[in-house]
């Protein structure tokens, strides 16, 4: 059983299609420890005893020529599953059961994955450590009271914690590439255009990206394989031509150009970051990239045109949660009381900072003082990274300007805590592929992470050097298990 | 600039969300903090520069306006909050 859940997502289909392991014994390993390990609070919804028969559904006549083939996983709780709860972390939705699937985990069990349950995330994705879930917040496995990170703060954990195999996220801001790297796994944020949107619980629609968070760089090609197409569903999905990601795989990155951009050394970032960041330039230069150094001048004021256009989208796509069609409703004496009493109860206190924001942003004469400009300054944030790929083919920095923190820590203060995203917000906002790969840890041995950011649709590249560093950092988690009970 | 506790009750009203004078006290903290942070943006000079309303900036495709799914009634209400299967039901509107 222990030997099950320590593999990667890669060997355990090896050994499916091999004959050596059964559906049935994989996900019976995984519904076991996912039991013993309920105080991390990673699933809102579990859905164990129909994935048990799909499993012996799949022993007894599946394909194992799927990419996937009889493999469990467990979902962010934002993608919409048929008939199962979606919550999208909120009051507001917790009482919605979907009548349709989303698109990419449609594209998961097409190719024979089997769905475990869905995974805790912040309010509408709207956080940076998986405290904002109307469902609680979620522990991380690398310590006590640490958080996950976030928005995809369950599936890191529960990634981490060797409850699912793999898992999928979403990524507005930096929700898949912040919590791997706070729990030590990989995370993808893949071009925007590249996964579709359909079926998955809008934040802001213009940034909004689902992708893989795995064990390891492999993984990450493989899940990419299975949930990048194009859809029609979703008007901005982009109909390019899809590389053979697994198999295309190679470490060979000798001549590749990386580019080091100086706006990324930030005050009071810590030293151990610092350094995290040189040992990976070290490697990359061992491995026969050639480093270059770039300036992106305009990173700065990439959060704050964030917190722009993102409260803005977020506030015309929750205009939605009246209390009519579906989810929660609260009372009141006439139509517009409904609504207001519904609203104030079933969001949380950050999703309703961020809708006030979105509202003020857009509301008559602050218009162009605000949103406009948010907009302008995404073009010449964009205009860098375009000038910069002019000379580099990828660009590394480190993920996050700190390691995981503990529960509580920044909740009071909300701009220190949108802090976090400082280094993945660029990269949202200009629409680019992102992966964040664990190469280090602190002195309280919480894992620390370097993004690797590339060119648009150039997922392959991106893969392939972080694929090449991974074999050398050999980085090992070494979680010792104390949640379990 | 700042927001006042009036502006706080305005956006609120706008953003059809009922708050009470303590939570708008705390909103008016916290949205000052986050505009503070905001207004760095205005160190910028953007007068050339056109605003980025997409990544993608290719136009939408247009779509044959056809029927897909059909008789399907029940699934779009099975999730309304109200106990009437036929429509969706709200506070009476018209008096």
């Amino acid at each position: 059983m222990s030997d099950i859940i320590n593999l990667t997502l890669s060997s355990l289909i090896n050994k499916i299609k091999k004959k050596e392991l059964s559906s049935q014994e994989i996900t019976n390993a995984y519904i076991a420890r996912a039991e013993k390990s309920k105080d991390l609070n990673t699933y809102i919804t579990t859905d164990f005893e129909n994935a048990i028969e799909k499993a012996k559904k799949f022993d007894e006549k599946g394909n194992f020529d799927y990419k996937l083939p009889g493999v469990p996983l467990a979902v962010k709780d934002l993608f919409c599953t048929n008939n199962l709860k979606t919550t999208a972390g909120s009051k507001i939705l917790s009482n919605f059961t979907p009548s349709y699937e989303s698109t990419v985990t449609q594209h998961l069990w097409d190719e024979g994955a089997i769905l475990l349950g869905k995974l805790n995330c912040d309010e509408f994705a709207m956080g940076s450590s998986n405290e904002t879930s109307f469902f609680g917040n979620v522990e991380s496995p690398v310590g006590k009271k640490v958080v996950p990170g976030g928005s995809s703060g369950g599936s890191a954990s529960a990634l981490a914690a060797k409850l699912t195999p793999a898992t999928i996220g979403t990524d507005t801001g930096g929700s898949i590439r912040q919590p791997a790297s706070f729990t030590g796994t990989v995370g993808l944020k893949p071009t925007y255009g590249s996964c579709s949107r359909y079926g998955i619980v809008a934040f802001a629609s213009s940034l909004d990206q689902a992708g893989p968070m795995t064990q390891d760089v492999s993984d990450a090609a493989l899940m990419l394989d299975v949930i990048s197409k194009y859809d029609t569903k979703d008007s901005t999905s982009v109909n390019f031509k899809r590389g053979d990601y697994f198999k295309s795989l190679s470490s060979n990155i000798k001549g590749k150009k990386i580019g080091i951009p100086k706006e990324y050394r930030v005050d009071g970032m810590p030293k151990e970051i610092e350094s995290l960041w040189q040992d990976g330039i070290t490697l990359l230069k061992k491995l026969g990239a050639k480093i270059i150094d770039i300036s992106l001048p305009h990173t700065k004021y990439a959060l704050p045109a964030y917190y722009i256009v993102a409260p803005a989208e977020a506030s015309s796509n929750l205009a939605r949660y009246d209390g009519v069609k579906y989810g929660y409703r609260s009372g009141g004496d006439n139509l517009i009381s409904m609504y207001e009493n519904t609203r104030s109860e079933g969001f949380g206190d950050e999703v309703k900072r961020r809708i006030m924001i979105g509202t003020y942003v857009l509301s008559s004469g602050y218009y162009d003082a605000y949103y406009l400009k948010a907009q302008k300054i995404r073009r010449l944030i964009k205009n860098d990274f375009d000038e910069a790929y002019k000379s580099v083919d990828a660009i590394l920095t480190p993920s996050t300007p700190s390691s995981a923190f503990k529960i509580g820590d920044k909740t009071n203060d909300p701009v220190s805590m949108y802090l976090n995203d400082i280094f993945t917000v660029p990269v949202n906002l200009s629409g680019l592929p992102a992966i964040s790969i664990p190469a280090g840890k602190d002195k309280n041995n919480y894992p620390l992470g370097l993004q690797l950011i590339g060119k648009a649709f150039e997922e392959q590249n991106l893969l392939n050097i972080s694929y090449s560093m991974e074999k050398e950092l050999s980085f090992k988690n070494n979680l010792q298990d104390w949640w379990i009970k | 600039m700042s927001i006042d506790l009036k502006t706080i009750k305005h956006i609120a009203k706008l953003s059809r969300i009922s708050i009470d004078d303590k939570k708008a006290k705390e909103l008016e903290k916290d949205l000052n903090s986050i505009f503070e942070f905001i207004e760095a943006l205005n160190k910028v000079d953007t007068k050339k520069v056109d605003p980025l309303t997409s990544i993608a900036e290719t136009s939408l495709k247009l779509r044959g306006d056809e029927v897909k799914t059909k008789n399907i009634r029940e699934q779009i209400l099975k999730n309304s909050p109200d106990e009437n299967k036929d429509f969706f039901v709200v506070p009476k509107v018209v008096e």
